[in-house]
């Protein structure tokens, strides 16, 4: 039987097990969107923005081992997808956007919403394809799954021209693909192994340093083995937050920028680093010429060769994917007869923990006369039991909640690391909300970032989506207002956020819960009705502190030795 | 260092201009790129010359790799290879001019494709470098044109890039 394009694109959705996709319809998807209407296993989430479409299909992504999918249409369409498209990018996080393109013949002729989409997402993809024949959809779809999920996964558009949509063809789907020129990596190279864990077991100062890599691969029952068994110091990512448990004695915290005091120092002074599914970021390294200069050996793990020796100097590439490496390092582990040295091992925790007390951990002093941000999350992280999903935007509430929401599993902290994206939110929280249903989900935000989103309240009330909205509002584009402190003379330009809306009743408008919190001895009780509201949407509206900065801080372009604590200043 | 770089890649549209972006994109030198079909027409052959440190030169070849439509890498300059360029030059020459330029021409195994009365238009396959030298040889005054194609690369013997 002969399919038009748009119901084979339907039908290889279904095919893919998808359940939930999220777009936005217009003119170059009138056909796709006909084909889903007449079908009902792939459920539709119709958005108000198509930036929040791919940022909930991300979530989704995120908070699951699925691929998200998007749906779009041409021009304004695609543009809007952009900044989704590129945050899932910079996260290597699986997913499919299908844009609608002018039909075939129009395409150069600078037709109505005509855009070249493959062009504008060249550089944020792991790969686009626009389909130039109907007999191709159903390949191009299977293709664009495959790649979005093996190796290191990524985002991959398909665009579609209206004409092609709307032709007819056989269908059939492939059962298999092979793209001659792509071969992700499996296993790692064993005499690599061999020499990274003699490496490891000579070192007098090891570290192990975890990044977004463990989650993806769904490797941190391994890594959290391999940790316990070695007795190393054990720091993730931001991306890798709950790669290894965060409230294990092991763990000291999270490095680099705003990491604390340990984990920054253990980074540089250790003389063993191993680098699993993380890539000595800017915001994680600092200054790698200031790095450089203490010596150590580096163990690099990473299934992506181009990440390997891109920043830093490394000792031992180990190419493959995280889970099988690590398997194979726990392999070789057991059947080793030599274990770390045990006195060199307690004179580094001496010093770990002498770097601990020196650090004062993560602190910050509590007020009864005006909320403290860092206290929410505290309350937060108490309230929800640290079993939430957490969401977040982008700036001083990110890092707060990085901070002090102790993360013990995977794929629970979703953020937008590496592009940043403020609006990543609330809609991630959507996507994170459908695929685990039932579960706690909050969204730590701030008055500037949930602006950039905010519609998005529209599409949680039309699907029930119980998103709890932890806004830290302290008026000011705090991270900025950090910054411009410490590094621009106190002159806080357009960092102000001056007539901002009654979020309570904004909340309210759109048929939601609003709470607004002025007490520091309000927080707990809010906290507490808005989670015991399993079915309600509750904004809460934080009046925080405007002055409080995020502490520690590696200032931009410093190295890690260099980290200010909250009392250097 | 002054790297050619080989590859081969799926003859698609656009194929070209991921790798271009890739070398925009991470502010990556290119001297000339050079492309076209193989005899195999599902696959093109790229030359490009590049130049950067170690560190540059090996995330471009991972880069490159990691490109979907990219089947296959090969940094020429690591080992023994071949490189000739294609140049067409058109220079104004009349009467003893001419024929000074025609023994300059004979001189670097190049040979004159076109006449006019005032023009002769020289064509010369050999290294980049080599061309360069045809260049400084001539009066430079009285070049009209010149176009080049860029380096295309081979490896010595054995060295084969092939799927």
């Amino acid at each position: 039987m002969e399919l038009t394009g748009a119901e084979i694109a339907i039908r290889c959705l279904q095919e893919e097990g998808v359940e939930y996709i999220f777009g936005y319809p217009g003119g170059a998807v009138l056909h796709i969107y006909d084909a889903l209407f007449q079908q009902d296993k792939v459920k539709h989430i119709l958005v108000r923005h198509e930036q929040a479409a791919v940022h909930a299909a991300d979530g989704y992504a995120r908070s699951s081992e699925n691929v998200g999918v998007a749906l779009v249409t041409s021009g304004p369409g695609i543009t809007n997808a952009v900044t989704g498209i590129a945050t899932a990018y910079m996260d290597s996080i699986p997913m499919v956007i299908i844009s609608g393109q002018v039909p075939s013949y129009a395409i150069g002729e600078d037709a109505f919403q005509e855009v070249d989409a493959v062009g504008i997402t060249r550089p944020c993809v792991k790969h686009n394809f626009l389909v130039k024949d109907v007999k191709d959809i159903a390949l191009t779809i299977k293709k664009a799954f495959y790649l979005a999920k093996s190796g290191r996964p990524g985002p991959v558009l398909v665009d579609i021209p209206k004409d092609i949509s709307n032709q007819k063809t056989a269908y059939s789907y492939p059962t298999s693909v092979n793209i001659r020129s792509y071969n992700p990596v499996g296993k790692g190279d064993s005499a690599q192994i061999k020499r990274a864990l003699q490496m490891l077991l000579e070192a007098k100062r090891p570290m192990v340093y975890a990044g977004g890599g463990v989650v993806l691969a769904g490797a941190s029952a391994q890594l959290t083995e391999l940790v316990r068994q070695l007795g190393f110091p054990c720091t993730n990512t931001l991306m890798g937050l709950g790669g290894y448990p965060a409230t294990d004695k092991q763990f000291v915290g999270m490095p680099g920028m705003h990491g604390t005091y340990e984990a920054c120092m253990a980074m540089q002074y250790c003389d063993v680093l191993i680098a699993i599914g993380a890539r000595f970021d800017d915001r994680v390294v600092g200054n790698v010429e200031h790095f450089a200069q203490v010596p150590r050996k580096i163990i690099h793990i990473d299934i992506d060769p181009s990440s390997i020796a891109k920043r830093v100097k490394v000792d031992v590439p180990v190419v493959g994917d995280l889970k099988l490496v690590l398997e194979q390092l726990l392999g070789e582990l057991r059947s080793s007869k030599q274990k770390p040295n045990a006195s060199d091992m307690a004179t580094w925790w001496k010093q770990v923990d002498e770097w601990r007390v020196k650090g004062g951990g993560l602190r910050y002093k509590n007020s009864t006369e005006i909320i403290k941000p860092q206290y929410v999350i505290e309350k937060l992280y108490e309230i929800t039991a640290g079993d939430a999903f957490v969401t977040s935007d982008v700036g001083q509430h990110q890092m707060w909640a990085a901070q002090y929401y102790k993360f013990n599993k995977p794929r629970r902290w979703i953020n937008s690391g590496g592009l940043g994206t403020m609006g990543f939110g609330l809609p991630a929280a959507m996507g994170v909300q459908l695929i685990n249903p039932g579960a706690t989900v909050a969204c730590v935000t701030g008055e500037g970032s949930i602006q950039m989103n905010i519609q998005e309240l529209s599409t949680c009330k039309q699907f029930h989506l119980p998103i709890k909205v932890v806004s830290l509002n302290n008026r000011y584009l705090g991270m900025v207002r950090q910054w411009q402190e410490f590094f621009h003379g106190n002159r806080y330009s357009e960092s102000y956020m001056d007539a901002l809306p009654d979020f309570v009743k904004l909340a309210e408008a759109y048929g939601h819960v609003g709470i607004r919190i002025d007490k520091p001895s309000d927080v707990e009780p809010a906290l507490k009705e808005a989670f015991e509201r399993k079915k309600d949407l509750v904004f809460m509206d934080f009046q925080t502190d405007p002055t409080e900065n995020v502490f520690p801080m590696v200032p931009g372009g410093k190295g890690l030795s260099e980290v200010i604590l909250a009392e250097d200043l | 260092m002054r790297h050619i770089i080989s590859l081969l890649m799926e003859n698609e549209a656009g194929a070209l201009s991921r790798v271009a972006g890739l070398f925009s994109a991470r502010g990556y030198n290119i001297e000339s790129l050079a492309v076209a079909p193989t005899e195999d027409p599902t696959l093109s052959r790229m030359t490009i010359v590049t130049s950067g440190s170690d560190a540059v030169i090996e995330q471009i070849n991972k880069q490159l790799n990691k490109l979907i439509d990219v089947a296959a890498v090969m940094d020429l300059s690591e080992g023994e290879h071949l490189e000739r360029e294609l140049m067409l030059v058109k220079v104004r020459a009349e009467g003893v001019v001419c024929d000074e330029l025609k023994r300059v021409t004979k001189n670097f195994h190049g040979r004159v494709i076109d006449e006019s009365n005032s023009t002769c238009t020289i064509e010369l396959t050999d290294t980049c470098a080599k061309l360069d030298e045809f260049l400084q040889a001539i009066d430079r005054k009285l070049i009209l044109e010149t176009v080049r194609t860029g380096a295309s690369g081979i490896g010595r013997g054995e060295r084969i890039l092939k799927l």
